[in-house]
């Protein structure tokens, strides 16, 4: 128990008729990074929605921070946070007044000066001071990112963190996610792409048709498939190269 | 959970200064409130009130206490509204997962409410002076009403915090004050009671608003407010608390 910060054994979870989770097992070790990878519908947003309290699963038990979620949600609150699928900012508020409320919510020392940090990190500081609801996408990811990073939280679950951000956000997102890991903060993400958790993860879950598929490193889950046969094929750039030399921030990565 | 409970009330303080900002920024929803009642009043002094004998020698203050009411009926949709919303939204799931009392949350916008309404009652009175309203009520009485207005402003805002919360659509969080809004059509507030046929005058002498317009014009006009102040209060006491009940189990059920 003490090196997981997560683990679920036979979790099910159904709405009215559809059955979305069938028995979902896993286990997160405490610092690492773990990405539950699946395709729309498949019911990455229903697990993490059950990890941080917000959804009753129907049986089965999960544990956060050794924790359970359902009996002890109070104390699982005390060391997680969310970055949903969709951003949870408020629109009317600034930037700046975003992180003091959160920092205030967390009963922090200085919210204003934490307020500062965090814009200065996530390159906010510009727009401190305007509404939340004139930020552009990217913008609006960093600093739902931001928020969830205020008061330094022992587990943080990222849901789908970089759908529908341009490849320089992603690339950004990646690295505040491999900072927060070395950090020593446990990491719950969510993607459809395969090569973000290739990019990222520790280990990778694959979730299809309501239970985990496959689980492992990314070499283990490389073993499960035959051998790639080697051929010789001109290396042709791909496109998010391409994009990325052209905006000139392939020192990003 | 020790944690919780004494975090309380700066979880409310942070809630509250959240969404007065949202206020401050949409000065027009308080203008919205205003509107109306302002204009009713002037429609019911300077084209109706001629022909309306209330035995009051001045129409406007006879007015003024329902005009208030219908004011407060319309101000609270914007809880609805405002909860709605934050249902809707990411924001509230982010508040949802860290560890502050759920209550507090709801806390917040009722006393925005309370905030808010406050201020479209004070403006509606200046509007009213100009008209004509004046009262010799003391400083007691004056408090009396403030008491009565703030305990209705509650009452109807946590029954505006059931719509909010259980609305599926936006349309339906607001659209439930309507009815609230004209209850005091159907009240002394604009007319004595004794001039409604028999069956509307029983609804009409028995529903809240009446025994409320009745204790408020007392107070002002500094008259004796006999039982009719104590029927009053049971009505708001009474509303507030099956309210409260009924809005936490849809908050404790719905998230
Ligand atoms: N509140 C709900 N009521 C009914 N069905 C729901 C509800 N929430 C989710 N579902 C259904 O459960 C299934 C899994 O949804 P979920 O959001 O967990 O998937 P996901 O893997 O996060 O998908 P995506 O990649 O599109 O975000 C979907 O078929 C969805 O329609
Ligand atoms: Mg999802």
């Amino acid at each position: 128990m003490p090196n997981h910060s997560i683990q679920v054994i036979g979790l099910h979870k159904s709405y009215k008729q559809q059955q979305v989770l069938k028995g979902v097992d896993f286990e997160v070790e405490k610092g690492s990074i773990f990405a539950l990878l699946g395709s729309n519908g498949a019911g990455k947003t229903t697990v993490v929605r059950i990890l941080t309290t917000l959804l009753q699963q129907d049986s089965g038990t999960a544990t956060v921070n050794g924790f359970d979620v359902a009996s002890k949600p109070d104390n699982v609150r005390q060391a997680i946070s969310l970055t949903g699928q969709f951003a949870a900012v408020d629109e009317i508020l600034t930037g700046r007044e975003n992180l003091i409320m959160i920092a205030k919510l967390r009963y922090l020392n200085n919210p204003r000066q934490i307020a500062d940090t965090m814009l200065q990190r996530f390159g906010l500081t510009d727009a401190a001071d305007r509404k939340a609801s004139t930020y552009s996408g990217g913008m609006r990811r960093r600093l739902d990112i931001a928020l969830s990073l205020v008061g330094n939280p022992q587990i943080i679950f990222l849901d789908e963190p970089t759908t529908g951000l341009d490849p320089e956000s992603r690339i950004e997102v990646w690295k505040i996610v491999k900072e927060l890991a070395a950090g020593g903060t446990t990491i719950f993400l969510t993607t459809q792409y395969l090569e973000e958790a290739e990019q990222l993860a520790d280990r990778i879950a694959i979730l299809h048709e309501g239970r985990i598929i496959a689980k492992g490193t990314l070499s283990e889950l490389k073993q499960l498939f035959p051998q790639a046969k080697v051929e010789y094929v001109e290396k042709q750039p791909s496109l998010e190269e391409i994009f990325l030399a052209i905006v000139g921030k392939k020192e990003a990565m | 959970m020790e944690a919780v409970k004494k975090h309380f009330f700066t979880d409310i303080s942070v809630m509250l200064g959240r969404s007065m900002r949202h206020i401050f920024r949409s000065m027009d929803t308080i203008i919205t409130v205003c509107i109306t009642p302002i204009a009713m009043m002037l429609l019911f002094v300077y084209v109706l009130g001629g022909a309306i004998q209330t035995g009051a020698d001045n129409y406007v203050n006879y007015l003024l206490p329902g005009i208030l009411l219908m004011a407060i009926a319309s101000g609270i949709a914007y809880t609805a509204y405002r909860l709605f919303m934050d249902k809707q939204r990411g924001i509230f799931e982010r508040f949802h997962t860290m560890p502050i009392s759920r209550s507090a949350l709801l806390w917040g916008h009722v006393l925005t409410s309370l905030v808010s309404n406050a201020i479209s009652v004070i403006v509606i009175i200046l509007a009213a002076l100009l008209m004509g309203f004046r009262s010799s009520a003391g400083i007691l009485p004056w408090l009396a009403v403030a008491g009565i207005l703030a305990l209705f402003t509650l009452a109807l805002t946590w029954v505006a915090a059931i719509a909010g919360l259980s609305a599926k659509t936006i349309e339906g969080a607001s659209a439930f004050s309507y009815p609230l809004i004209f209850l005091p059509f159907i009240s002394s507030a604009f007319v004595p009671t004794e001039t409604m046929p028999s069956v509307v005058r029983a609804f009409a002498e028995n529903q809240p608003v009446t025994s409320i317009v009745n204790a408020i014009r007392a107070l002002l006009s500094d008259q004796p407010v006999g039982n009719e102040i104590w029927v009053a209060l049971a009505w708001c006491v009474g509303i507030l608390l099956a309210a409260y009940f009924f809005a936490m189990r849809v908050y404790k059920k719905r998230v």
